[in-house]
């Protein structure tokens, strides 16, 4: 039977609330937007992807900013399978690497030895990075071990490739469930817990970041292995995303703030960071087509 | 004689959803003085028009009520501040549409606004007043708490045309319900003027919806609509207050008449509020 | 090309982010607010208040003597029965003036807070002052209601009432106050502490702004001897002290035979329970907000922390991981969680009982933070391994100082939690709800907090129980101290 944790909700909120209030300017603003950038998935997931768009987003990963040398490259570029190849391709030898969605994203709702294929070809490909969904019809009824499994299944699919699981936060019904959703991503041998698709809800919101680092936090605390975090969904202002390594820092540790154990997936919020950036260059507020539009 | 600047005249629109619209049926009813003399033309709203008014409250009204109390008593409170910056302006029009001079139309205005500094003061004291703790006889901790009715259905007398309309819409918000109102139909240009009030309140769109026209031909959408929780009856007239109550029945909607000019308070409150008894077990 | 992510060379903090105090206009002295008007004091006296995190003066205050006190005891006499008077619906329409421009003057008021009594500016600006215009903005709203707050008695206000408040909440304490006297048609003079005179002023500078008639309040900055002066005053009709249990047996004691209302808000030693079930991550931030907000300058801060065994470990781990991260320093800085300590006296104080609870025997630790050179500074500290007969387990600190004990079952946890002579606040942390039911109606203390902590709302009564004194403030019960039965 299952047995939540005890997280509350009031008492998450208003401490995600505190650290979203923090006031970040001049240069520890200027360090954070670099830090922010090079933590970036660069993500497009439409219908409309094309190689086309592909080639286009993956410049903009490998150099967001060419005015500003110090601004780093992006950490991943992140693309549906099909469009693997052209992301490799893309971005053979920039040291960025090439993410891919899989496991019937977003729903999830495909069989088992589908989603495991679609890894496999992913890998095939050229995909350094999985980020799988976990299945919510099996988490919603109650099915524990499934969870569990399923990720072990798909992280033995990824081969060397990295897997981040995304527990679909806003699908799970509180705070207990996303603890314990994360803590089942854990158990089945993530190297990164994702909040969300970016489908559905809200997103990463600060409460559901916070909940997801204290997991991580509990996790490296008591078992010294490290996994990482991913706060994807509805990120798109310079603020939240500054918000997010606020939340980092005062959770886990400035260990923590680096690509290897946390990403921001996302698109708009590149511009917004450059935007900001510039702003805090020249004092000047940019106007959008300032910024290359990919 | 040609003036030498021709004034601009307003156009005068329904109150639906925070926005102001023509009638979706598109006809007019002229506004006459009480003198008989042409002041403008006001929409005839149409059963589509309240199906809308209706729709668009529902969509606010589980946000409305949940705001904090407190923060419903700032808004309220933020309309009385409304109205008062008003006052002059809606005395004069009262004068032009007549039966008014100057000092009543300016008492009924302040008269309102005194009325909405009293229902915002309500807000945050329904649960002290008309909640309780409860000793339940055994290991239980009970919490009889108001909630809210819903969506109330407020048909406005036609005088007085100001007091009668804030008067009858201030006790269903102080409660946290949203309102849907027909304003008075002899006079209706003030109470549509209060749409522009409650536009520059930090009221909520859709949680007070204006409608003008015929009652002959509104009363019966509005009080026969299966998706609203209450009627609240301010015309003082036995005839629709019976149809109301009639139409009402079909959904047992909680109805109530009301005397706004009387300011009855709390009241006028309570027809529109349900009490909630939570049960806590107590023991470890 | 690309270019390798940012290496944490050095590390990556928070650049100073100092609330701008430029648009502050300060005068040099103020004067008593006596009967409407800024009166100089009979004797002559000023005395400046400093900021306790500079000790820089900021202004001359004047300080009231017995005569002042006199003065303004008669204008609130003199205004009583026009004030009184009124349309109930008018008078509540001066304490909802009285609330917006507490709101409009905001920020003002929250800087000037942080620079009189080295509060952060998150907390003037997030919880002082917000708490203090809902405060008046809701008493307003019960003047022309008061037929509905104790069951339809026949009331009518007290008269004059005397006020004194303490300096850890200068503004919000002056609110709690004034607003339901002024909502109940009582007149007031209002004594603000010592060290902390400079808001209430400012609130003076609002009821002119809010054209309440002359004399319906006056100000009085002062020391103890205006306050006892105040006391003693024959034409007072109420009292109403919150400040330290010592100086409010006094004042009972002067009261003693003589029909004068009084309502005392006491200190306290309040226990905040954590339950092996709790959610530990939001309890360690509960045990947070209990014990540092406002440096523990809280009457009703939960400075007894009391833990299941069973998981006393692990909440003194993660506590103590928390206590590292918090940022003390400049109250003016946005990011600054624990401020100044408020005198110098109350930092002497503070070092004191700690000093003592070492010599005891109980374990110390205290955050290795960089403290500014100037101004008054304790940095957070946790005493582990203390006894119930330990003065650090017992006594009033008034500081940013959480005692931790242990309990093995919840029978053991009230008896521990009640063992004292106070009982103004509580805390229980359980995942359960009937244990937390059950905890709090065995407590014997005026506020429990569940799953929360510090939390404060017009529409909720607080007072204490015990020597933690009695009557409330807030809710329907904060008005019955300002009204008599007919």
């Amino acid at each position: 039977m299952r047995h939540l944790p005890a997280v509350d909700r009031v008492g998450v909120d208003r401490r995600a609330a505190a650290l979203a209030s923090r006031s970040i300017k001049a240069e520890a603003q200027a360090q954070a937007i670099r830090m922010a950038i090079g933590m970036i998935d660069l993500t497009t997931l439409e219908g409309q992807d094309t190689p086309g768009k592909v080639r286009q987003l993956a410049a903009k990963a490998v150099c967001p900013s060419p005015a500003h040398p110090e601004v780093p490259s992006c950490a991943a570029l992140c693309v549906y399978p099909a469009l693997v190849p052209a992301a490799r391709d893309a971005l053979a030898g920039t040291g960025v690497k090439v993410a891919s969605v899989s496991t019937g994203f977003p729903a999830g709702q495909t069989s088992l030895e589908l989603r495991l294929q679609e890894t496999r070809d992913a890998v095939a490909d050229g995909a350094e990075e999985i980020d799988m969904v976990i299945s919510r019809e099996a988490y919603l009824s109650g099915d524990d071990a499934r969870v569990i499994d399923e990720v072990e299944q798909v992280k033995a699919a990824c081969g060397d490739a990295h897997l981040k699981v995304i527990v679909e936060a806003a699908e799970l019904g509180g705070y207990d469930h996303l603890r314990h959703a994360t803590d089942l991503a854990i158990a089945g041998g993530a190297d990164v817990v994702k909040t969300s698709t970016g489908k559905v809800g809200a997103g990463a919101t600060p409460g559901v970041t916070l909940v997801m680092l204290e997991a991580v936090r509990d996790h490296a605390h008591r078992t010294g292995r490290i996994v990482g975090v991913k706060a994807a969904g509805g990120v798109r202002t310079s603020k939240q995303a500054i918000t997010l390594l606020v939340l980092v820092k005062e959770t886990l540790g400035e260990d923590w703030l680096t690509p290897d154990r946390f990403r921001i997936g996302a698109s708009s919020v590149l511009n917004d960071l450059l935007m900001q950036y510039e702003h805090g260059m020249t004092g000047r507020y940019a106007r959008p087509d300032d910024f290359s539009l990919e | 004689m040609t003036p030498a600047r021709m004034p601009v005249v307003k156009t005068h629109k329904l109150y639906v959803d925070g926005a102001f619209a023509r009638s979706e049926s598109g006809r007019h009813l002229p506004a006459t003085s009480e003198e008989g003399s042409h002041l403008a033309n006001v929409p005839r709203g149409s059963r589509k028009d309240v199906r809308d008014a209706v729709r668009a409250a529902r969509k606010a009204a589980g946000p409305w009520a949940a705001r904090t109390a407190y923060n419903r008593g700032q808004i309220l409170y933020r309309f009385a501040e409304a109205l008062e910056s008003r006052a002059d302006e809606l005395a004069a029009d009262a004068v032009r549409i007549g039966g008014r001079d100057r000092r009543s139309a300016r008492a009924e205005v302040e008269t309102a606004v005194d009325a909405a500094v009293h229902y915002a003061g309500w807000t945050d004291k329904l649960h002290a007043v008309l909640g309780s703790v409860n000793p339940i006889a055994g290991p239980f901790l009970g919490l009889s708490t108001p909630e809210p009715s819903g969506v109330i259905g407020v048909i406005a007398p036609d005088e007085p045309d100001v007091l009668g309309l804030v008067g009858a819409i201030l006790p269903p918000l102080a409660a946290g319900n949203v309102v849907v109102a027909l304003v008075s139909e002899r006079r209706p240009l003030l109470g549509l003027h209060l749409g522009e009030v409650l536009g520059v309140a930090d009221v909520p769109a859709g949680v007070v919806n204006l409608i003008s026209g015929l009652r002959s031909e509104l009363v019966e959408p509005l009080a026969g609509h299966r998706d609203l929780d209450g009627i609240l009856d301010a015309t003082g007239d036995a005839e629709i207050g019976e149809r109301v109550a009639r139409l009402g029945a079909d959904t047992v909607k909680r109805v109530s008449r009301l005397d706004p000019t009387a300011l009855p308070g709390l009241t006028a409150i309570e027809p529109f509020v349900e009490i909630k008894s939570a049960w806590h077990p107590v023991g470890t | 090309m690309t270019v390798a992510p940012e290496r944490l060379t050095t590390s990556w903090d928070y650049a100073p982010a100092p609330e701008a105090t430029d648009h502050i206009r300060l005068r040099d002295r103020y004067e008593l607010f006596v009967g409407g008007a800024w009166q100089p004091p009979a004797e002559g006296t000023y005395v400046p208040t400093t900021n306790p995190a500079t000790e820089q003066p900021l202004a001359e205050i004047a300080h009231a003597g017995a005569a002042d006190v006199d003065r303004a005891v008669a204008a609130a006499r003199a205004a009583l029965p026009a004030w009184r008077g009124l349309p109930a619906l008018e008078r509540g329409k001066y304490v909802f003036r009285i609330a917006r421009l507490v709101q409009e003057r905001a920020r003002e008021l929250a800087i000037v807070e942080t620079l009189d009594g080295g509060k952060p500016i998150r907390e003037s600006r997030d919880v002082d002052v917000p708490a203090a215009a809902a405060h008046f903005f809701s008493y307003a709203g019960w003047a022309d209601k008061l037929a509905y707050a104790l069951g339809g008695r026949d009331v009518e206000p007290m008269g004059v009432v005397g006020q004194i408040v303490p300096w850890n909440f200068p503004l919000l304490m002056a609110a709690w106050k004034l607003a339901p006297a002024l909502a109940c048609g009582n007149t007031a003079v209002l004594k603000p502490a010592e060290t902390t005179p400079l808001t209430a002023l400012l609130l003076a500078e609002i009821l002119q702004e809010a054209e309440l008639p002359e004399g319906v309040v006056s100000i009085l900055p002062g020391d103890g001897t205006a306050g006892a002066a105040l006391v003693r005053h024959p034409d007072i009709d109420k009292i109403a002290f919150t400040g330290s249990t010592e100086v409010g047996k006094d004042i009972q004691a002067a009261l003693a035979g003589r029909d004068v209302g009084l309502t005392l808000e006491l200190g306290g030693k309040s226990a905040n329970i954590v339950f092996e079930d709790a959610a530990l991550d939001q309890a360690v931030e509960g045990i947070v907000d209990g014990i540092f907000f406002n440096q523990g300058h809280v009457c009703c801060a939960g400075s007894r922390l009391l833990l299941q065994e069973s998981v006393a470990d692990e909440v003194i781990d993660r506590l103590w991981r928390r206590m590292e991260r918090l940022r003390v320093g400049d109250p003016l800085d946005k990011n600054t969680d624990v401020g100044a300590i408020n005198s110098a006296e109350q930092l002497q104080r503070i070092e004191a009982l700690v000093a003592e609870g070492e010599r005891e025997g109980a374990t110390r630790r205290t955050v290795a933070c960089p403290l500014p050179e100037r101004g008054h500074w304790f940095a957070p500290t946790m005493f582990t391994d203390v006894a119930p007969v330990n003065r650090v387990a017992v006594e009033e600190i008034f500081g940013p100082v959480v005692t931790v004990m242990t309990f093995r079952t919840d029978a053991e946890a009230v008896q521990k939690a009640n063992n004292t002579a106070y009982g103004l606040a509580a805390g229980v942390w359980t995942d359960k709800g009937s244990r937390a039911f059950a905890i709090s109606q065995k407590l014997r203390a005026g506020t429990v907090w569940q799953n929360t902590y510090n939390r404060f709302d017009p529409t909720s009564a607080f007072g204490g129980y015990r020597e933690s004194g009695f009557g409330r403030e807030g809710g329907p019960s904060g008005l019955r101290p300002y009204l008599r039965v007919r």
